[in-house]
């Protein structure tokens, strides 16, 4: 268990690492989609496999999908992975730097602190039960602003078929 | 350690049997469209034109494994695999009799769902690595169709799920002692089977291939067993989405006097060939109707199959 848990670790490392410096954006997508599988896996196996299935259908399988749908729309060829090559100024690189040295700070903090995780299986019907029960009105917010998403893409499709009409008749 | 032996057994048979079964169906599906088509299909290698099957393999593993200058290699090398792998993986999660399943996950209709949405990456890297336009746009349309497809597959599971009470397969088959749930599930059952076809990219749906319009699709620029592994993965789909059906609403291995991995296999040839029957007699829709036929009819369907099914149960309760 804790062997398949360093490894998934090492993998998620590793392809965010690789997210970070590929000049190709596609390949650098698909390091990204490596690393949220082997988060789905940590997940897995640490007692939470309906949040693994979640991150993989969702994260992997349909957001991930839609930014490699809009890198190959904007045909994003050699010319761009030439012009990730060409410039690296360092100071882009501050900002980051700091955020994540804060992170890690907090990483360490937690581990010598000890165990924070819980160490028990949570199935599907439990995460149900706590979406529905104590947290209903942060599920509720959520799905208001998804309702909302909807209706402004809605609105959007609209406009553009409105458009498309009149030019038809023209 | 018998347990392990036993298990490696299964991973083992499941492998071998999944792959020879999508290489038969090659034969059966030419075979059934001869007949549909009151022709012969191929009858000439072989007995019942049996071998034709291997000597189709001979004859792609001898061919030039060509990749075109233009390709990213390394994702054009990859993608088949993506594609043969996501589809070869979900197998795990069948119940083929009482407790002979590799894995019977609890989540494994979420699995399988999962491994799914995975199969679409194969489908698109595949095109988009090819950088030729037909590619591209065969991907294109792969893209926008499964992952359209993908949002009701999984919403007109729900109700099975809601009626069984769990996500794991096995649950789900022996929920279904009483009554298969093909008939109070019906619309969810008629939902899936449409999601699954435009799942595989069969006939109907083969959009993303369109031979008329695209040359081959995402798959043009391949060859030799690249191309072999992606007709492959098409037949593995076909294979697994009876597979699928056969265990959600049609009992999956349960049935009277024959033992029941029979009844399971049985049942799922049913559905393989109902794929290929599907195959020769249907047109090819418009890619517009294609899209508007899925969010403006099944997707509304599949919602109100799931808050009919939501108020039944509550109401019995």
């Amino acid at each position: 268990m804790n062997t398949a848990f360093y490894i998934a670790a090492i993998v998620a490392v590793i392809s965010t690492l690789m997210v970070i410096i590929e000049f190709n954006p596609v390949h650098a997508l698909l390091y990204l989609i490596v690393s949220l599988l082997s988060v789905a896996v940590i997940f897995f196996l640490l007692g939470a496999p309906f949040a693994a299935a979640l991150e993989v259908i969702v994260y992997a399988g349909a957001i991930m999908v839609l930014f490699v749908f809009v890198v190959m729309m904007l045909n994003l060829g050699p010319q761009s992975a030439a012009g990730e090559r060409s410039g690296w100024p360092g100071r882009l690189w501050f900002g980051p730097f700091v955020l994540t040295a804060a992170l890690l700070a907090e990483l360490v903090f937690v581990l010598r602190g000890g165990g924070a995780v819980g160490f028990r299986e949570v199935g599907p019907q439990e995460v149900g039960l706590a979406l529905f029960g104590p947290y209903l009105f942060g599920t509720e917010l959520a799905s208001m602003l998804l309702l909302s998403g909807l209706i402004g893409a809605y609105h959007l499709g609209i406009g553009f078929k409105a458009a498309g009409k009149e030019k038809d008749s023209l | 350690m018998s347990d392990i032996q036993c298990r490696l057994i299964t991973v083992f048979v499941v492998l071998i049997g999944a792959m020879a079964a999508s290489a038969a169906l090659i034969w059966l599906e030419r075979r059934l469209l001869g007949l549909w088509q009151d022709r012969y299909g191929p009858n000439r290698v072989g007995l019942f034109g049996l071998l034709q099957v291997m000597a189709d393999m001979i004859k792609i593993f001898f061919k030039e494994d060509w990749i075109p200058p233009f390709a990213d290699r390394p994702v054009f090398v990859v993608s088949p695999a993506i594609v043969v792998a996501a589809t070869l993986i979900p197998f795990a999660v069948i119940p083929f009799s009482p407790g002979i399943a590799i894995a019977d996950l609890n989540i494994g209709l979420l699995f399988f769902l999962a491994m799914a949405s995975l199969s679409v990456y194969g489908i698109v890297l595949g095109g988009w690595s090819s950088q030729s336009k037909y590619s591209l746009l065969g991907s294109l349309r792969a893209t926008a169709q499964l992952l359209s497809y993908e949002v009701f597959m999984g919403l007109s599971l729900m109700g099975v799920v809601m009626m069984a009470g769990s996500f794991s397969l096995g649950a789900i088959v022996r929920a279904q002692r009483g009554m298969w749930f093909c008939i109070p599930q019906f619309v969810g059952f008629v939902i899936f089977f449409i999601a699954g076809l435009a799942e595989t990219h069969r006939m109907p749906f083969d959009l993303p291939e369109a031979e008329s319009e695209l040359v081959d699709g995402y798959h043009t620029e391949y060859s030799g067993l690249k191309f072999g592994m992606f007709f492959v993965g098409e037949y593995l789909g076909i294979t697994f989405t009876s597979l699928m059906t056969v265990t959600l609403f049609f009992g999956g291995w349960l049935g009277p006097v024959l033992p029941p991995i029979v009844w399971l296999l049985g049942k799922t040839v049913v559905f393989i060939c109902l794929f290929i029957l599907i195959r020769a007699s249907l047109p090819r829709p418009r890619y517009d109707q294609l899209m508007s036929f899925a969010w403006k009819v099944l997707l509304p369907l599949s919602l109100l199959n799931l808050l009919v099914t939501a108020g039944v149960l509550l109401t019995r309760r």
